[in-house]
């Protein structure tokens, strides 16, 4: 029964079904029943199956954001109540993300936020056309583990290794991996500007940030 | 004599075409459109429309948006530097130029794309002003060699300079505004005169879906006023920024463009407008907007049918493609796009040269874009009645050797009926080889460094240079430039 349910959960999130995610949530909740498990063993098998159906090339954008939207409304629910019985929910990381400054596209950065979202980790996303203190304003209060740049335009590009140039002067680049994506970004120019990371993609991204705060976290004494 | 027909393409049927402009009315009155410039809501609020102040949301009433389309011109005209050459936006005349705003060029000896630095404007806007079947010259590409701050008035100074076509451009920030239009105001010689005869059009780009940015709806209030036709730039991208499905983006095409057309309408009504865009299918694998896509044409051609419905001069980026170096896909994309966008009557076409989704300029491709334009023109052109009867004469004065080639007749018309291509590779095997095997694109690189070098520079009078030069220069000063790159000081 209780598997028959997790197949659900997992199933709602393949085919993108945000009602009916949150729907399985709110029952799991009433039912009161072991969400961390609920998450793990019902709803994260679903969300890795979409990431399987991406990589063989059967799902596109649209399923793939959906899944990441349902797994989202799925957690607004289960989060809560995981905080209320004081179950240390395990996030993976702490993101803060946006657009830099002077450009106003925010399609991938979105996808990249909503992936990352999906797959647990805390995101603050601060949108498009933000000015590059605030990035670094917000990671400081909200003692982020990422800061995660994008930009389409080459223009704006520069951007990204200003910031990383703002941290050092502020003495402050240890205490952020950066992250840049971006249509004219490749892994060389991550390279140049001292970049943590490039992503090619948003689910890249999700394994990037994964390794990476996983490696951050061994590092701990 | 029977009167070529010209062959037109239409996608839409009447009551599809219809059906979208309906919708599209009543998307704007229902949802309304964002708009972000404190002017343009002062004016829509002046004209009755209700404003919500919380978001900038504006309902659009249909007798408004019909008022205004009735005091749209039908047709414009723009013309070249001198003043002469007039150019007719409307009906079915179709006018390629290339596409804008590139941020880095291909270079053809490495194969790589790079930023494209003043040298590299200069040459892209002389080659453009040497090929006869680009109309307009465009502000094709951004020099990284200035400031961010100063980079669409330097195009523009270096267009005006090296160009005498009339040029596509547009602002990238509110106060490019005034020093462009000082530059186009130093070449006409007077205000009155540049709104009498336009050397320029704007483009203004809203935000999809439903809004107007403070610098775009600032740039159709600012050439509205001038008298500078101002040409919309819809960009919908099916499925990201826009519906799915074509009939979808379509709609909000429609809607998009209307707003636009009310806000040029309110600051001058009678102002020049081209309905337009550069709409795109959207990859759903990769995110990227493909510009070479069946759909995004197919958008486009759709788009201009609706234009002209409306009794709009319209606009399309097609003849362009999203490969990365001059391949068969370069070829091929183009080449479907600038027939269609010819086909389909589009009175303004930007496109050719550009790769990589609207970010690259090559300008070997221009030289290739400019060939396929070439055959573009040919066949909307269609075929002509040139002689009565038409061939049964011709029989009667055959001599022995029954061929066509020495007699008079066939002297008579065949550069007119024949086109004839400057780089297509037309050579028998034997030759091709002899000549070195070459591919289409090194043919146009050797095309590109000929011309270059055996044509002067067009430039303007000297008084005008001086002008330009003393407006551009202000510009870089208060951008914290003292001098301008290059060899393009005058005296």
């Amino acid at each position: 029964m209780k598997d028959d349910m997790y197949e659900k959960m997992a199933r709602a999130i393949v085919d993108g079904q945000r009602r009916e995610a949150e729907r399985l949530a709110r029952e799991a909740v009433e039912k009161k029943l072991d969400l961390l498990a609920v998450i793990q063993s019902g709803f994260v098998p679903g969300l890795q199956r979409v990431g399987e159906l991406w990589a063989r090339g059967d799902y596109f954008l649209p399923e793939l954001m959906s899944a990441a939207e349902s797994m989202k409304a799925a957690m607004a629910i289960l989060q809560p109540e995981l905080r209320r019985a004081n179950v240390d929910t395990p996030s993976r990381g702490r993101v803060v993300i946006g657009t830099v400054e002077g450009d106003i596209h925010d399609i991938g950065k979105n996808l990249v936020a909503s992936m990352l979202q999906a797959h647990g980790f805390e995101v603050h996303d601060l949108g498009a056309d933000v000015k590059l203190q605030k990035f670094i304003d917000r990671a400081q209060e909200t003692e982020a583990d990422f800061i995660c740049l994008s930009a389409l335009l080459t223009t704006t590009m520069l951007g990204q290794r200003r910031l990383i140039e703002i941290l050092g002067e502020a003495r402050l680049r240890d205490c952020f991996l950066v992250l840049v994506g971006g249509a004219p970004v490749t892994q060389k120019w991550a390279d140049d500007i001292g970049a943590d990371g490039y992503a090619e993609n948003a689910l890249e991204a999700v394994k990037l940030a994964t390794r990476l705060v996983e490696r951050k976290k061994g590092n701990r004494p | 004599m029977i009167k070529p027909k010209r062959p037109k393409l239409e996608l839409l049927s009447k009551v599809f075409i219809h059906k979208i402009v309906e919708e599209a009315f009543l998307l704007l009155e229902r949802h309304g459109v964002f708009v972000e410039n404190k002017e343009a809501l002062a004016l829509l609020q002046e004209a009755g429309m209700k404003v919500n102040d919380a978001d900038g949301r504006v309902l659009l009433r249909q007798d408004l948006v019909k008022e205004c389309l009735n005091s749209t011109p039908s047709v414009l005209k723009v013309y070249d530097r001198s003043g002469t050459k007039e150019f007719v936006v409307g009906g079915d005349a179709v006018h390629f130029d290339p596409g804008s705003a590139a941020v880095t060029i291909l270079d053809h000896a490495t194969q790589t794309q790079r930023k494209a630095v003043t040298e590299d404007l200069i040459r892209f806007t002389r080659l453009t002003d040497l090929l006869p079947h680009f109309h307009f010259q465009s502000t094709g590409l951004i020099s990284s060699d200035v400031p961010e701050e100063i980079a669409d008035v330097y195009r523009l100074y270096i267009c005006l300079q090296y160009s005498s076509k009339p040029i596509v451009t547009g602002t990238f920030r509110v106060e490019g505004f005034k020093p462009m239009q000082d530059m186009l105001v130093a070449v006409r010689g007077s205000k009155e005169r540049l709104a009498e005869k336009p050397l320029a059009i704007f483009d203004a780009c809203p935000s999809p879906p439903l809004k107007w940015s403070n610098l775009t709806a600032q740039s159709l209030i600012d050439c509205s006023r001038s008298g500078i036709p101002s040409e919309l730039i819809s960009m919908g991208m099916t499925g990201a920024t826009s519906p799915v499905t074509i009939a979808g983006t379509l709609v909000q095409h429609v809607a998009e463009n209307l707003s636009g057309l009310v806000i040029a309408q309110l600051a001058r009504r009678g102002a020049p407008v081209i309905f337009g865009g550069s709409p795109s299918s959207f990859d759903m694998r990769r995110g990227t907007t493909p510009m070479g896509a069946m759909e995004t044409m197919m958008i486009d051609v759709a788009s201009a049918q609706i234009g002209k419905y409306l009794g709009l001069p319209t606009h399309a980026y097609m003849g362009l493609s999203d490969s990365k170096v001059n391949d068969s896909q370069a070829g091929l994309e183009t080449g479907i796009g600038a027939v269609l966008a010819a086909l389909a009557g589009i009175n303004v076409v930007s496109g050719p040269g550009m790769l990589n989704f609207e970010s690259s300029q090559s300008l070997e491709k221009l030289v290739i874009d400019h060939e396929i334009c070439g055959l573009a023109y040919r066949l909307i052109e269609g075929i002509a009645q040139r002689d009565e009867p038409l061939a049964l004469d011709l029989f009667a004065s055959l001599g022995k050797e029954m061929q066509f080639l020495t007699l008079p007749h066939t002297r008579q018309w065949y550069r007119l009926e024949h086109t004839f291509p400057m780089i297509t590779d037309r050579e028998t095997y034997d030759a091709w080889l002899a000549s070195g095997k070459k591919s289409m694109a090194d043919r146009a690189s050797e095309q590109v460094e000929k011309l270059l070098l055996e044509n002067a520079p067009a430039l303007p009078g000297e008084t005008v240079v001086r002008e330009l030069h003393r407006i551009m220069l202000a510009e870089a000063t208060k951008a914290g430039l003292s001098t301008l790159p290059l060899s393009i000081t005058p005296d």
